[in-house]
This record gives C-alpha cells, structure tokens and sequence, in this order.
C-alpha cells in the first residue's frame, strides 16, 4: 500500500520546489504584513480624523471579505482597468493587505488595553511624548499584541495555500499536478498536509520560544 | 462602466441565489462543528491521557492544515477511498465541520476553564453527578461564554466557504467566477461578490450579537 | 482519639487519612459529631482543615479510615453511596461557589429538581422558604454578580439547607466577606445552630466560637491536636490559646 518510490521520486521533489516559492511568498507578506498592521493599528487607536477613518474602513473591509476574493480581484479584476499583476505579485500583495487588517486589530487592542495613568506617569517623571511611546507604550504594547499577531502569522502560512487559486504554483499547486496527474490524491495531499504542519507547528514553537523570551510575571493577567 | 453595471445588475439573481447556498453550507458546517467540537472539548477538559492525546491529534491536524488542502485531500481522496459519494455541496459542509469542530473546540475548552472549579465542587456536594454538573452547571454557562468566539468562528467559516468553489459548490463565489469569465466583467463581478460576502460577515456579526445581548446575565462577564 | 459513641452520635469519622501529591495531608484523624452539635476546626491555614472537610463530604476520597453516619458506615467505592452521602451532608465553602448563570431561587432549586428530582413548582415552593429563612426574599431574582459577599454566602447556606441535610459542614464561610457582612452570616448560622442544626465549622471567628462552640478541634499538620470546649481550651495554656491570642 505504502509506496516509498512514488514519494521519493515524484512527491517529495515536487513539493520541496513548491515549499521554496511557498515560503517566499509567506517571508515578504508576514513582514509587510506586519509593518502594514503597526502603522494602521497605531492610527486606529490614537489617530483622530480622516486617517483615522480610513485606517478603520480599510481593516473592516479586508476582514469582511473573503481572501480568495480580494486575490480574484487582484489577479483578474484589475487587468479591466489596465493593471496586470503577476500571480506572484499579486499573491503576495493579497496576503500583505488582508494580514495587515488583521494585524492591525491586534495592534489596536493592544495600544488601547495600556492604561493611561501610565502615560500621565511618565510625563510626570519628564519623559517627551516620543521616548514615553518608545520605552513605556510600545515594550507593554509588543507583548500584549504578540499572541494574536504570532497567530495571524499562522493563519498566513496556511491561507498562502490560495495562491495557487490564482495560479501561482507554490506548495499546493506542486501537489495538485501530481495529484492530477497519478489520480493519489490521498496520498499526495496526506503529504501537502504534512509539509503545511510541520511548517506550522515550528511557526508556533519559535512564537511560544519569543513570549517565553518576553515573558513578564503577572503581566497581561489582570485585564 | 455602463456594460459592468449592467452585467452585476442581471446576474445578480442568479449570484444571490448562491449567496442562500453559503449561508446552507456555513450553518451545516457550524452545527457540524459544534456536535464535534463540544464533545472534543469535554474531553479535552475532563478526558483521561489516551482520549486527550486522540482529541489534541485531531485538532492539531485540523488546525494545522489549509482548508484547501483539507478539500483536495477528503474531496478528491479520502471519500473517494472509502466509497462515500457525495455532492460537492455536503463535501463542503463536512469539510468545514470536520475542521470548524476543531475550532470550536477551542473556543468551548478556554470558556470551560474559565469557569471556577468551585462550581463543580458545588454542584457534587449537592448530590450531583459529575454529569449532571457538568450538564447542568458548566454547559450552559459555556454555551453563553463562548458566543463572542462562536460569531468570531462564523466569520471565518464564512469567508472560508468562498474556497469551496475549487470543488464546484454552486455558492457565490463559483456563480461570480462563471459569469465573470463570460461577461469578462470580473472586476465589477468579483466586486460585487465582496460585498455581498461583507454584508453577510458583518450582519452575521451583528446578529450573533443580538443574541449574546439576549442571553446575557447581569454582572456576567463575557 | 478517645472519641466513644453514644446513641447519639450523628456522623463519626476514625482514623481519617488523606494522601495528596505524595504529602499526606490528613492523618490519621478522628471525630464525631452529636446531633445537635457545633464544633469547629481552628487551626494555621495549610494545616488540613479544607480538606479535611472535603473528605468527610467525599469531594476527597479517603485513603483510609471510616465514615459512619447514622450508624451505619459508607463506602467510598460505592458511587451511589457516595452520591447519597453528599446529599445529607451539606457543604459551605469559603467562597460561596454560586452557579453563576443561575438566579439566587435557580442556585437553590437546581438540586431539588435535579437530585431530588422534585417537580419544578415544588423546588421553587421549597427555594423560596428557604431563601426566606437567610433573609433574602428580596433578592429571588438577583443573579450572583447583583448580590454582596455576605448575601451571596447566605445564598449558598440556603442551597445546602434546601436538601434537607442531617448535618452542615462549613469551610470558613465569612473569611471571604467584607468585616461589615460577616455578622449578618454568622447570626444565620446562630440560628441555624438554635435550631438544633449538627455542624463542623472551619473559621477563625473567635467571639463566634467562643459563645457558640461545643467542641474546639485544634487541627494542625493534619492532625487534630487537641480538642476541648472552649472555656477549658482557652483558659490554659495551650496551643490552641497560643494561636488564637495571635489571631487577635
């Protein structure tokens, strides 16, 4: 039943050259992702005004949608009005803008769960507003933010999988060639899975590895 | 301009009448998850070794995998294996039940735990058997705790629902693709399928909340 | 222990022990209780006296020893009998343990209907009268989180009285309340005990057990230590004067 040569021969190479075009579509999404979630995150939480507004349609807009959906419009809307993305280009600039909305939920939250009276302390003691945020808010602001952020990253190494809706051949597409092609599809995408959770679980032993590392006693419990 | 309007406008019938196909799916999945997760979670909770090990196992692999993979793995594999044929629509709602289950149980282990252990304490010494506790005491108090991560959960199966399409469901998404690619009106196509999908998260939201309000309890932190 | 039965005795417990994580928490431990009777457990926090009490209720089942109520011994494997045991024996606990999703009449009618089966109107009758009973007729209604510590623990006295108990073990019932509530507990319990009430009672009430008390039951490294009435227990030296001079 096991077939050893059919995974050594075809599966395993096939989906190693999918983990690589898989991987660097995760990499650049989760860092700008990321920095795209900071800067909406802080808007929504301290800015007033227009931007402010802005910063919160555009996260309730990308969270109320689905992504397979904001990718279709990516890579097959836009060329109606004359912009044509690749299926790498627009993968990736999918996955940044939809994890960057979720990000920037956690980011708000964190931001706004820090109490004021630490704010008002640090004035107090002469701190400018600049050096209050870089060394009271943002150390506390990290932490609270780090479970939920770590997650979403997660979330994006299995939602990277949608790229290949898009034709974009990373992971899933390697496996659903060879699917097609040998009709194993169980055996194939047993594999696929496999690949999807060991990337996954050691996504989550390097998040628990950093809040260990960040770890404060007692902090975060008395919300 | 005119010919996009045009298109939306006359196929919108047509695209919402795969919107009644989502919401079929998402609450069939929903309930399928709930009927595997509460019980997973139980376990989880109260189970001995073996059965936590089986139910963590299960989680971790549902949890772990992408749902696409998990549709190509039971759709076009393991049903196939077993000689279960069945539509690409209950495909769906199974695979969004198997998966969501694994969710859910998440959501109804963090609410159990949150519940002081006096409470159980209590109920025995008042006769109770642990199942009556945990029957009339614990669920109950858990099925209100877990409301807000419960319409967390349909968001993400709504809009998880959309990936269904790859198998055929006739849902929104699969009845926008078709009539993009002939009308080569996707951009107003694929427009329109995201708003009627954010129409329905944020309704979807909005009523859960109605019933979170509904059941709460004075005092009673959710 | 020099403890003899009588025709009396209500509830005897000999030569109790208690293991948990390797310690032995309980040891070897003896009392019996007279219908009637109040005796209450004093001693350093740590020293055995939860426990001991979750024993005799068997929310811990013993390692060794004996439980004999009415005269006639229980065992701890039988999970009927424990279930029935449980039911006689009622059981306060120092922080109330309200089922926070229920009303104040819901927390005392939930046993009725569901233990003892009784139909809904007639758990609600019995819930009512006993709500009366702790003063709380006012607060039928009131979820847990709407009342304050001492209504919440009279709540819980009245849940445990509304299953008809032959005897009432108390964990510390006013430790967690508020010094302005602890009376309005403790002349409930007054009361109860005028009433001819059998209960065992942790706390460090000192007045209360000095007025009230049959029995003091000095209990520490899980072992009661000594055990006298209170008038002869404080009058000489004693580590049980030497505690509670401490206390003060």
């Amino acid at each position: 039943m096991f077939d050893t040569s059919f995974y050594i021969n075809q599966v395993i190479p096939a989906l190693n050259k999918g983990l690589l075009v898989s991987l660097s579509l995760i990499f650049p999404s989760a860092i700008c992702g990321l920095i795209i979630g900071v800067i909406i995150g802080t808007l929504r939480a301290n800015g007033k005004g227009i931007f402010s507004k802005i910063a919160a349609g555009y996260a309730t807009i990308f969270r109320g949608t689905p992504l397979v959906v904001q990718l279709f419009i990516l890579y097959f809307g836009l060329p109606n009005i004359g912009i044509y993305l690749s299926p790498y280009l627009a993968a990736t600039l999918g996955f940044t803008l939809c994890s960057g909305a979720y990000h920037s939920e956690y980011i708000r939250g964190a931001l706004l769960s820090i109490k004021k009276g630490q704010i008002l302390a640090a004035q107090a003691l002469g701190f400018s507003q600049w050096s209050s945020l870089v060394n009271i808010i943002l150390p506390q602001a990290m932490r609270r933010a780090l479970p939920g952020c770590g997650n979403e990253i997660i979330y994006l190494i299995k939602y990277s999988s949608l790229a290949y809706i898009i034709t974009c051949i990373e992971l899933t597409g390697e496996g659903k060639i060879i699917a097609t092609k040998t009709f194993r599809f169980t055996e194939v995408f047993l594999a696929v899975g496999l690949y999807y959770l060991i990337m996954v679980t050691l996504a989550g032993w390097f998040l628990k590895w950093i809040e260990k590392k960040l770890y404060v006693p007692g902090f975060g419990k008395n919300r | 301009m005119l010919h996009s309007l045009e298109v939306v406008i006359s196929s919108l019938p047509y695209v919402l009448g795969g919107a009644v196909n989502t919401v079929a799916i998402v609450v069939g999945a929903m309930a399928f998850g709930f009927f595997i997760g509460l019980p997973l979670s139980l376990v989880q909770v109260y189970g001995n070794n073996i059965l936590k090990f089986i139910a963590n196992i299960y989680v971790w692999f549902f949890r772990g995998v992408p749902v696409l993979v998990l549709l190509f793995l039971f759709y076009f594999g393991l049903f196939t294996l077993i000689d279960l044929n069945i539509s690409a629509f209950w495909s769906a709602v199974l695979v969004l039940g198997l998966r969501g289950g694994a969710y859910q149980s998440q959501i109804f282990r963090g609410s159990i735990q949150s519940i002081p252990e006096g409470q159980l304490k209590a109920a025995k010494a008042l006769g109770m058997t642990d199942v009556q506790g945990i029957l009339y005491i614990i669920l109950p108090q858990v099925i209100r705790i877990s409301l807000p991560g419960w319409s967390n959960e349909y968001s993400i199966v709504l809009k998880d629902s959309a990936i269904a399409f790859v198998l055929g469901t006739s849902e929104i998404m699969s009845r926008t693709h078709f009539v993009a690619s002939r009308t080569y009106e996707q951009l107003a196509m694929y427009l329109c399928a995201g708003v009627i999908y954010f129409i329905l998260t944020w309704a979807g939201v909005y009523l859960l909340k109605q019933i979170e309000n509904k059941l709460k309890i004075p005092g009673y932190t959710i | 222990m020099d403890y003899k039965s009588n025709n009396n005795t209500l509830l005897e417990i000999r030569n109790l022990t208690k293991v948990l994580g390797g310690r032995e928490i309980i040891k070897d431990v003896s009392l019996s209780l007279d219908k009637g009777d109040l005796k209450v457990l004093i001693g350093p926090s740590g020293g055995g006296k939860s426990t001991l009490l979750q024993c005799i209720n068997l929310l811990h089942i013993p390692d060794k020893g004996q439980i004999i109520l009415n005269g006639k011994e229980v065992s701890f494997k039988k999970k009927k009998e424990i279930l029935a045991l449980r039911q006689q024996i009622g059981m306060i606990f120092q922080d109330f343990n309200l089922f926070d999703h229920l009303t104040a009449i819901d927390n005392v009618a939930i046993a009725l209907r569901k233990v003892k089966k009784l139909p809904k109107k007639k758990a609600f009758e019995r819930a009512e009268i006993e709500l009366a009973r702790v003063g709380l007729s006012d607060k039928l209604h009131a979820y847990p989180a709407e009342l304050s510590g001492g209504q919440k623990q009279r709540v819980s006295i009245a849940r445990a009285l509304a299953m008809d108990p032959v005897v009432l073990l108390l964990d510390e019932p006013t430790s967690a309340l508020d010094p302005e509530l602890i009376m309005e507990v403790l002349s409930v319990i007054k009361n109860l005990s005028e009433s001819g009430m059998t209960m065992l009672m942790a706390t460090h009430q000192m007045s209360f057990v000095k007025n009230i008390a049959k029995e003091i039951l000095f209990m520490e490294n899980g072992m009661i230590i000594e055990h006298d009435t209170p008038k002869r227990l404080l009058s000489k030296k004693s580590r049980t004067l030497d505690f509670c001079s401490k206390l003060a």
